[in-house]
């Protein structure tokens, strides 16, 4: 278990991550989604105590990280898959890992045999590509056998082969009773692995929810309508128990309707149809217009976002 | 299939219910270790044995103080008798101080290349507490440093002797043994470790490597062109307290008759280092990995 309490760390005038408090349970998988500069691995590394917050506390388990007398059996942690040294062989970057915290050697050749490594576990590191060095990464991660594991965006770089074997690990810890805390900002990738979400944007906090709820708030099915006879429209499928949102331009969406019985209705009427598709909010969509305002690094854009949100932290 | 089990895995993950919770904790069959000092030595012997900078600055170090070490002694003693009553241990000089550069440069490696790579965030992770990381490198880089340059030291002594037999050198005594073998090891070996901590402390390899190398030659170029007699002073000093010249009294030849002499050396470069790792600890401890 991991407890983030009014987490804040300030560079200068900066602020990376503010006042960030939520819990990441045991058990599931926790997705930690945020655009780029989101202050998503900020967090990560003040988890590890890698970075002093400014303010706030963190704990893992009850304990801050610099008190775990063997780190790595309580968290593993894949940060960035290319923080090794280059000109050590494989073997050699997990066994001074292991030997650091105590554990035997044989779990070495273990976790690389997990990740699919031991045919390469005497060379070099310099010489993987992206996604073996990902892989080498996370066997950093398992060596302790920790009931925690943190992924600062583990399927960066993988190729569609390692994103399935990457999400299958992921489910099959968790499954196991661990803590698996993950950072990404692909929400279609988090759709399919978390069962808890916390996003973050601008290092605020913006939702702290489970995945079964967000995807029922947010991945609305409704069909979308226009018509030059919008009242009897109205009417009509009021009368047909559909609730109906008016939206702009003479534009209205029927929530969870079936267009072909709209159809259907709108013709026995004789009402004029001008479109009638059905629509899915996809939870990409749904995140960006979490997020919209909290992007820190816009491309280029005709109208500046606009929103409670981005108001509140333009004026601070 | 009849080695004795490793206390690993394979037998099913331990599960216990976990209070307040629906899911269950998991418990590694990993024993829990108390982790110390020398988990953290283990470590830092590996990472140290194990990059191809540490063979390569080690071996040019050995190739330098052996090679031009014979090279002065078989020069020198083929000249006939010029070094009457002279300490024929010196002659080791030449070849230790182009080795310097070695020592410096893998001293810098040790810590500011983990910062160059990202290692170092692993290696935090693996061991947050700080001290003992800095503590571990340092002990570890000062032994290899330390047990090579004595080695090579010996060897080039044991050679040149017998090499200088003809020039009038006479026989060191056991403190200009001691001074001239363990006494310049140990000068060198703490060199390497200010550079280690500098390293820290830059976290950049190529920059610490120059600001210690410009520690080694700059007091000396200097005082080569200070001409003014008001400087006689400054140039003076910089001339007694040249690392060059503080490694030269190890054999009793000092560049002047003023300024260091005996011991002195060490207890200078000791308490600079202990200075900068002092800095270097309260750095670490601060500053974000």
């Amino acid at each position: 278990m991991i407890e983030l309490e009014g987490l804040t760390k300030r560079y200068g005038e900066k602020v990376a991550v503010n006042n960030l408090t939520f819990t990441v349970r045991r058990g599931i998988v926790t997705g930690f989604l945020g655009p780029n500069g989101a202050g998503k691995s900020t967090t990560m590394r003040m988890v590890l105590g890698l970075d002093r917050p400014t303010a706030g506390d963190v704990r893992i388990d009850g304990r801050h990280y610099d008190h775990l007398h063997d780190p790595l059996k309580y968290i593993g942690a894949l940060l960035d898959a290319k923080a090794m040294h280059g000109g050590r062989s494989a073997f050699n970057h997990l066994l001074c890992l292991a030997q650091s915290n105590g554990i035997p050697k044989s779990r070495v050749h273990e976790v690389l045999d997990t990740v699919g490594l031991t045919a390469v576990a005497k060379k070099k590191a310099k010489g993987f590509s992206l996604g073996m060095g990902q892989r080498l990464g996370i066997a950093g991660a398992l060596l302790g056998d920790p009931r925690i594991l943190m992924f600062d965006e583990p399927v960066n770089g993988l190729d569609p082969e390692g994103i399935h074997w990457m999400r299958n690990l992921m489910k099959s810890l968790a499954a196991q009773g661990r803590t698996v805390f993950v950072s990404s900002h692909l929400m279609s990738e988090m759709a399919l692995t978390a069962d808890h979400l916390v996003v973050i944007g601008q290092g605020r906090l913006l939702a702290d929810t489970s995945m079964a709820d967000f995807i029922e708030q947010n991945s609305r099915s409704y069909v979308r309508i226009r018509t030059p006879q919008r009242e009897r429209l109205l009417d009509v499928l009021h009368g047909a128990g559909t609730t109906v949102v008016e939206r702009g331009n003479g534009t209205l969406e029927a929530d969870g309707g079936k267009a072909e019985l709209i159809g259907e209705l709108a013709a026995r009427h004789q009402i004029v149809l001008h479109e009638l598709s059905p629509q899915q909010a996809s939870l990409e969509e749904a995140f960006m217009r979490l997020t919209a305002e909290s992007v820190e690094y816009h491309a280029h854009s005709e109208t500046p976002p606009a929103g409670p949100w981005g108001a509140e932290w333009r004026r601070s | 299939m009849s080695t004795p089990q490793p206390p690993m895995p394979q037998a099913g993950p331990a599960w216990q219910a976990a209070p307040g919770s629906s899911y269950p904790t998991y418990t590694s069959p990993i024993p829990v270790v108390r982790t110390h000092l020398g988990h953290a030595l283990a470590s830092e012997w590996t990472k140290i044995r194990s990059v191809r900078s540490t063979m390569w600055t080690l071996g040019v170090f050995v190739l330098l103080v052996v090679g031009i070490g014979l090279l002065t002694g078989a020069l020198v003693g083929s000249s006939g008798s010029e070094l009457q009553g002279e300490n024929p241990l010196a002659m080791g000089f030449f070849g230790l101080l182009l080795g310097t550069m070695c020592l410096i440069t893998l001293g810098v490696l040790t810590t500011a290349s983990e910062y160059g790579t990202g290692m170092i965030r692993t290696t935090m992770t693996a061991c947050p507490s700080r001290g003992r990381v800095l503590a571990a490198k340092a002990i570890v880089f000062f032994a290899v440093a330390f047990v090579v340059t004595l080695t090579a030291s010996v060897f080039v002594a044991l050679v040149q002797i017998p090499l200088l037999e003809g020039t009038g050198a006479k026989d060191p005594s056991g403190e200009e043994w001691l001074k001239g073998t363990v006494g310049v090891s140990l000068y060198l070996a703490l060199l390497g470790l200010l550079s280690l901590v500098v390293g820290s402390i830059i976290r950049h390899s190529a920059g610490a490597i120059t600001i210690m190398i410009g520690t080694v030659l700059a007091p000396l170029v200097i005082a080569l062109f200070m001409f003014s007699e008001s400087l006689e002073d400054v140039r003076q000093a910089l001339f007694e307290y040249s690392i060059p010249n503080q490694l030269s009294v190890f054999y009793s030849n000092s560049l002047t008759q003023t300024g260091p002499s005996g011991w002195d050396p060490l207890w200078i470069i000791l308490g600079a280092t202990a200075a900068a790792f002092a800095a270097a600890y309260a750095l670490l401890e601060k500053r974000d990995v």
